[in-house]
């Protein structure tokens, strides 16, 4: 049913003096706002189709387009905003559950941005990363408690398998079907030139990247999709999904009109059927249960692989984290709420989960008390929007960051938050070939490269002023941090001191 | 010797490189004043197949053909580039009768117009490729 | 070291020259030119007459050609050869060869018209030299005849249309360009000349002329001031044919452009070469064929081995700015598309493409006689999209990607 009560969101505005008609914005609309009217020669827009992707604005050669948010508004109300009443009326013409794409839009608490980075001045030296050696590396894995040596006095390796990291980054999952191949492989080639770690997602591993096994993460998650000995195997490391920060609580859809080609062969399930992920894992009711996965897949690669169990960040977690590093994981990974994702429930996605920030402070926190944060290494993800809040989320105890949304930006994303339509206009949410081939990934990776590179040069330059010289001296470091604007609670949980303290 | 060279692989049919020829070779300085309600002569041209697409310019062959069949001495080959005199060429279109690839095209007035590789106008570097957006039009050594 | 020496100042010539230098960079080449001039682009002379070109603009090669390429000019005309002592006999000189190529191109065909002595300002259309010479016998005034609708007398017509008062141009075929385009095409051509007007008396001949006035065979008579004979060209064999070499209407030769002469060779407009289109040999008295003929010939001749390809006629002709450009045969299964601006005609020949004519778009016709030179096979699916237009999309992906991402 055509649903009158939903006004155009955007406008297209075209400077039509600048406009030479070379239909660029028509042909690559997925959307079909642009046409040509050719007995008028102009170019029309119909704008009830536009998502402000702003593909036909970075492609206009003489720069003759912008969309804006159309002013066309419901009487002002404090309570009953704009975009509250268009859901109801959306919802009354459906009748079904809202969908949205990426992370959390609402202006909810950023804790990264109230929080600030430590310098040395006078008492302490700063460190020049351009002429001083500065240490970006790390390892993740479990760390052993003691020192075992053999009769004659030799250490004994007692190394449980560790992932070497060139820097505390990696791209965190994202599954082949929810992205293109070429998002993937783009993302693929950069981890590998990088010397990082990307993340299969629920989604199997096409058989052109097991060639960057080394650089994978391959994801076992409720659904199983494409899982199996030689998947397991061809990783650096393996990820169980518990949950994810966009939609806590529930689990994936990707409907059945994704599921074709090679996505559906790499799945391991038909063409055309909807790849349904279970809310649960089935066979996961207790930490023990887990722990029964863990070594079931540890057992299967013959403790060869380290096992990540990545949750969502929600309440008590620091009491899931510990139970998770009982069970015998090597890496948490926490996801919070601004996590991204390709589609989820709108409700979901702005209502269920709590900061990344928080979470990560009280789990940091609760392993130590417990004597067990050695157990584990801990990976954030959850809106990791720049080199200060890696180094924020290194400070306050993490030992890396999972990056997604930043690296889909890097790939030419515009965050219009439409993934869930299939019909992404640059390439990386959308199966159509059509599309698809707009990333091309010899320029994807590179882009990848360029913003890791640029990254790295930024947090040498932050741990060079606090006088660090390396990730491993950063770590929990939390007298670097100070709050602006929180309350006591808020410090208190965070375990900083607020500014000026 | 660099050429262009295209990989339809990463096509996208969007015809930039079309229109920022025909502005490079336009000898203005401004894309709208170039461009706006003129018919374009490129000497690239995106060629569509259903869903493929693939733009062809000069090849500059090995062994050109167009300046062998060339009536007038207009076109002739150097350095690796084949160029066309418009000052001799009289537009007989010999020239476009004989080239394989369809590259090279009638013009405005009488002459016929091919690529030649940006280098003798402001843009110094085929325009073309500077302006893919994908990387489909590469301009190097092979 | 070896002695080339080429007979002939045209295209062939210059081609023989680039052909050789490829291959030997230091022999000594000769070149016997009758016309005393270096070689210029003859098609031209009617651009020349149009006022779209000059002389200077329409030499073939830039000044300083032959000196770069060590060539000795000798302006005299070259009178016999002795292929037993491999001398060319030049007035009074005596030039040796090891390698001789005869370049002597065509002359101008004059039936034996009853009276056309009695005719004062008559003219062929063939050198700079015709040219020159009709703009000055011209004047807005002047009624021209021309004698021949071929595309020597036609693109005269089309040179002279703006200059003079009037032009009739006459030929015993019942078409214009009865060589190149059938019967529509060529009727097509003919209205856009006649809509700058010219006129044309078709099916009829000359029998003869007094002085300014012409009968036709049907007993009219037509007034000029001008005549213009352009019936036809033959080629010149008598060096050969007097040397003994094997000769029909050109002189023979096989694909390394070798005359039956040991050590001779023949190209261009003279030579009889191999016209892929009718399977036989023929004279293709057009300049791409004399361009690869001759080049083909001086590769051979300096020791290099190359066969002339799959020729076959190509003719492009264009009148007022209406194009036509033609090739190969026009024999099989024809696809016609008739549009108010012009004419498309494709002949398929089983799995081949074997001739086209397009009149008004031509763009991507290379295309097509690519695909008749190369003998591509084509599947019923290729055909279709040949016929919207010329496309490289008729070859799969790997083909074309070699084609515009390989060294070609």
């Amino acid at each position: 049913m055509n649903d009158i009560y939903i006004n155009p969101e955007f406008e297209v505005v075209r400077n039509d003096s600048r406009c030479i008609r070379c239909r660029v914005c028509e042909r690559q609309c997925a959307n079909e706002v642009h046409s040509f009217d050719a007995d008028g020669k102009v170019m029309i827009s119909d704008e009830s189709k536009c998502v402000n992707c702003q593909r036909c604005v970075s492609l206009c050669p003489t720069h003759s387009l912008k969309i804006v948010k159309s002013d066309c508004r419901l009487k002002e109300n404090a309570n009953w905003q704009d975009q509250t009443i268009k859901e109801i009326y959306k919802q009354a013409n459906s009748g079904g559950v809202l969908l949205s794409s990426m992370g959390n839009p609402n202006p909810l608490p950023v804790y990264w941005d109230k929080i600030l980075i430590n310098a040395s001045q006078v008492t302490n030296p700063s460190i020049d990363p351009l002429r001083e050696p500065m240490e970006t590396k790390v390892f993740l894995g479990k760390k052993p408690s003691v020192i075992d040596r053999d009769c004659n006095g030799e250490i004994i390796n007692n190394l449980t398998p560790q992932i070497e990291l060139s820097m505390p980054v990696m791209f965190s999952a994202m599954s082949y079907g929810s992205i293109s191949y070429n998002a993937h492989k783009s993302l693929a080639l950069a981890a590998q030139k990088l010397g990082i770690l990307y993340n299969t997602g629920e989604g199997g591993l096409h058989e052109d990247f097991y060639v960057y096994g080394d650089n994978t993460i391959v994801q076992v998650a409720s659904g199983r999709f494409g899982v199996h000995e030689k998947y397991l195997m061809a990783g650096k490391a393996i990820e169980i999904k518990m949950g994810q920060g966009a939609k806590p609580g529930i689990g994936g859809h990707l409907p059945g009109a994704k599921i074709v080609g090679d996505v559906s062969k790499t799945r391991m399930i038909p063409e055309g059927s909807d790849a349904i992920s279970p809310a649960p894992h089935h066979d996961i009711y207790s930490i023990e249960d887990l722990r029964q996965l863990v070594y079931s897949l540890k057992e299967a690669t013959a403790y060869k692989k380290p096992v990540i169990v990545k949750v969502a960040a929600v309440h008590n977690i620091a009491a899931i984290a510990s139970g998770i590093a009982r069970s015998g994981a090597d890496i948490i990974a926490i996801d919070g709420f601004r996590g991204g994702t390709g589609a989820a429930p709108t409700r979901i996605r702005d209502n269920v989960g709590i900061p990344i920030e928080l979470a990560l402070a009280a789990v940091d926190k609760r392993l130590r008390d417990e004597g067990i944060r050695n157990n584990v290494s801990l990976v954030v993800g959850g809106s990791i929007r720049s080199a200060a809040d890696v180094v924020k989320a290194i400070a306050l105890g993490a030992d890396a960051c999972y990056i997604a949304t930043a690296a889909v930006l890097a790939l030419g994303c515009h965050l219009c938050r439409t993934c869930q339509t299939g019909k992404c206009n640059w390439g990386i949410a959308t199966q159509n070939p059509e599309l698809v081939k707009r990333l091309n990934p010899e320029i994807g990776s590179q882009r990848l490269i360029n913003l890791m590179t640029a990254w790295q040069h930024e947090i040498k330059e932050l741990m060079g002023g606090m006088g660090i010289n390396s990730i491993e001296a950063l770590r929990g470091n939390r007298l670097m941090l100070r709050g602006v604007g929180l309350n006591e609670k808020e410090l208190e949980i965070l375990g900083i001191s607020h500014a000026g303290q | 010797m660099k050429k262009v060279y295209v990989n339809e692989k990463w096509c996208l049919g969007c015809h930039l490189c079309e229109y920022n020829c025909a502005f490079a070779n336009s000898g203005e300085k401004n894309m709208v004043k170039a461009l706006k309600d003129k018919e374009i002569h490129p000497r690239i041209h995106v060629e569509e197949d259903g869903k493929i697409t693939y733009a062809v310019s000069c090849r500059h062959c090995e062994d050109p053909v167009c300046v062998k069949c060339c009536i007038s001495g207009a076109l002739s080959k150097k350095d690796g580039v084949v160029k066309i005199d418009k000052n001799k060429c009289v537009g007989c279109f010999t020239c476009v009768l004989v080239c394989p690839y369809g590259a090279v095209s009638p013009a405005e007035g009488h002459a016929a117009t091919k690529c030649e590789l940006c280098l003798e106008n402001a843009c110094g570097s085929p325009a073309c490729v500077k302006g893919c957006p994908n990387k489909a039009i590469v301009y190097e050594e092979r | 070291m070896k002695n080339y020496v080429i007979v002939g100042g045209g295209v062939a010539s210059v081609a023989a020259i680039e052909g050789i230098r490829s291959v030997d960079k230091s022999g000594k080449i000769y070149l016997i030119s009758g016309e005393k001039k270096p070689t210029y682009c003859r098609p031209l002379i009617s651009y020349y007459l149009q006022g779209l070109t000059d002389f200077e603009k329409m030499k073939y090669r830039p000044d300083g050609f032959y000196a770069e390429n060590n060539v000795e000019l000798i302006f005299d005309k070259a009178e016999s050869v002795d292929k037993d002592k491999k001398t060319v006999k030049v007035g009074d000189k005596t030039i040796k060869y090891d390698k001789l190529l005869v370049a002597t191109g065509s002359t101008p065909f004059v039936p034996p018209f009853n009276g056309l002595n009695t005719v004062d300002k008559k003219f062929s259309f063939m050198t700079e030299d015709d040219a020159s010479a009709i703009e000055k016998a011209v004047d807005k005034d002047s009624r021209v005849l021309i004698i021949g609708a071929g595309l020597i007398g036609l693109k005269c017509a089309e040179s002279l249309s703006e200059r003079v008062k009037s032009i009739a141009v006459c030929d015993l075929a019942t078409r214009v360009l009865s060589s190149i385009l059938d019967d529509d095409c060529a009727k097509y051509m003919q209205n856009v000349l006649e809509e700058h007007g010219v006129s044309f008396i078709l099916g009829d001949s000359v029998s003869s002329f007094d002085k300014n006035t012409a009968t036709l065979a049907s007993g009219r008579t037509v007034d000029f001031d001008v005549l213009i004979l352009a019936v036809g060209v033959r080629a010149d064999i008598s060096l050969v044919k007097n040397a003994g070499g094997n000769i029909n209407r050109g002189i023979i030769v096989n694909d390394k452009m070798q005359t039956s002469i040991p050590d001779v060779y023949a190209a261009g407009d003279c030579a009889e070469g191999f016209d892929a289109s009718i399977n036989s040999n023929r004279v293709i008295a057009i300049l791409p064929s004399a361009y690869m003929q001759g080049y083909t010939a001086g590769v051979n001749m300096a020791g290099g081995n190359k066969s002339l390809g799959n020729e076959f006629p190509l003719n492009a002709i264009g009148f007022y700015g209406l194009h036509s450009l033609t090739a190969g045969a026009y024999t099989g299964e024809t696809y016609e598309e008739k549009t108010e601006k012009g004419i498309k005609r494709l002949f398929f020949d089983g799995d081949n493409l074997v001739g086209f004519i397009l009149i008004g778009d031509i763009n991507g016709a290379g295309i097509y006689t690519s695909l008749i030179k190369e003998k591509t096979k084509l599947t019923d699916e290729d055909k279709e999209k040949l016929k919207k237009s010329p496309t490289l999309a008729i070859f799969n992906s790997e083909i074309r990607s070699k084609k515009l991402g390989g060294v070609v």
